[in-house]
């Protein structure tokens, strides 16, 4: 399959018609999405024949460029059910098999550490009546460890090759710290690789945090993700957000 | 969804911690689907190795589903009808409709068009 031709077919998927502010559920373009699947294929081998998983998939655009590209199984987990219907509709057009799960990725305990730890980073002021959440070191193993980090996940824990992921940039208010959650859950999905989206401006934390996390991180490229304003906050009408594609290797 | 995934699923109650009771969570009123799909020989070996076979199994024999053993053969790539009956009962064997209880707290997840709904309110978690 040629770039061009991913990027045509993706051209067809379905995406929100309706996105949720509290979900930041910005659709992932069908050129952006080709390039990560074709990359993650071409260039590491990462998706043909393999279990693939995409955390927060929303309508399905990053899982079913991994599908086209070959992916053995795959798997998608998603907290919104109107996401989730868009998402079996993609299936069922493009006649690619998916398992769906309706499951909330980051669960409380998890995404307040990641906030504390943003909020710590960036040396600002705690949230109001937020109470300091526990950051004392543990050890890699643990930090990524699923049955303690994202319970409803447990049993999936290494049970994906490569993880394929857009997750919320945890820009709106309230949802700081959330990319890293979801990278977290991701690394303790996934057996060789994360694939993912991050804010260009959080690249030095994102590698010492990943490394802390026993993977190796890698920008592949950056990119300017043009997010439309699609929710009453925003004053533009798209804003440019640059971000980085990066590539996790995990070890043994 | 696909019984693969009914074994990768567990009860997350915060209090509900005693793995021999929080899964396999308990199917009623099940509509099951086959669907045809390709087999991948080293896909399988690697979930041979990550699937809770017993769980496999109690649920296959009470969905009526017959012909796996009740051990995992020592060289499973050897045996290709086991390999295939795995492959059906696993990946091919879909739950479109129905129910998931807890057998340690009783809650009841359900599953609705293919989808399985694993969120919980928030008193729960
Ligand atoms: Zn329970």
């Amino acid at each position: 399959m040629k770039l061009k031709a991913l990027e045509s077919h993706l051209q067809e998927v379905e995406v929100f018609s309706d996105p949720k502010v509290q979900f930041e559920q910005y659709p992932t373009s069908a050129h952006l999405a080709a390039r990560i699947a074709y990359m993650a294929e071409t260039t590491y081998g990462d998706l043909t024949d393999k279990a693939v998983a995409d955390l927060g998939c929303g309508c399905g655009m990053l899982s079913i460029a991994a599908g086209i590209m070959g992916a053995g199984l795959l798997y998608g987990f998603d907290i919104d059910d109107d996401a989730l219907e868009i998402a079996q509709g993609n299936l069922e057009t493009f006649e690619l098999e998916m398992e769906l799960v309706r499951v909330n990725v980051v669960a409380g305990r998890l995404l307040e550490e990641e906030a504390a730890r943003t909020e710590k980073k960036e040396g600002g002021p705690r949230q109001a009546g937020g109470k300091p959440a526990n950051v004392a070191a543990s050890s890699a193993a643990q930090d990524i460890a699923l049955d303690r980090i994202a319970p409803p996940l447990a049993r999936f824990a290494k049970q994906f090759d490569t993880v394929i992921m857009n997750p919320p940039f945890g820009t709106k208010p309230g949802n700081r710290g959330i990319d890293m959650a979801f990278l977290r859950v991701a690394l303790g999905l996934a057996r060789t690789a994360v694939y993912s989206l991050h804010k260009s401006s959080t690249r030095d934390y994102i590698l010492q945090r990943a490394a802390a996390w026993g993977a190796k991180g890698t920008v592949l490229a950056q990119l300017r993700f043009d997010v439309p304003q699609m929710y009453k906050f925003h004053k533009r009408a798209s804003v440019d957000v640059e971000v980085d594609l990066w590539r996790f290797e995990l070890g043994d | 969804m696909r019984l693969l995934t009914h074994n990768m699923l567990q009860c997350h109650v915060k209090k509900c911690t005693d793995p021999a009771l929080n899964f396999p969570l308990q199917l009623q009123d099940i509509e099951l689907e086959q669907v045809e799909t390709e087999e991948n020989e080293d896909l399988l070996l690697n979930l041979i190795n990550k699937v809770d076979y017993n769980a496999l199994t109690t649920t296959a024999a009470q969905l009526g589903l017959v012909g796996l053993p009740n051990a995992i053969p020592k060289d499973p790539q050897a045996d290709p009808a086991f390999m295939t009956r795995l492959h059906e009962v696993l990946l091919e064997t879909n739950i479109t409709q129905g129910k998931m209880a807890c057998r340690g707290c009783g809650h009841v997840y359900t599953i609705k068009d293919g989808i399985p709904n694993m969120l919980l309110a928030e008193h729960e978690i």
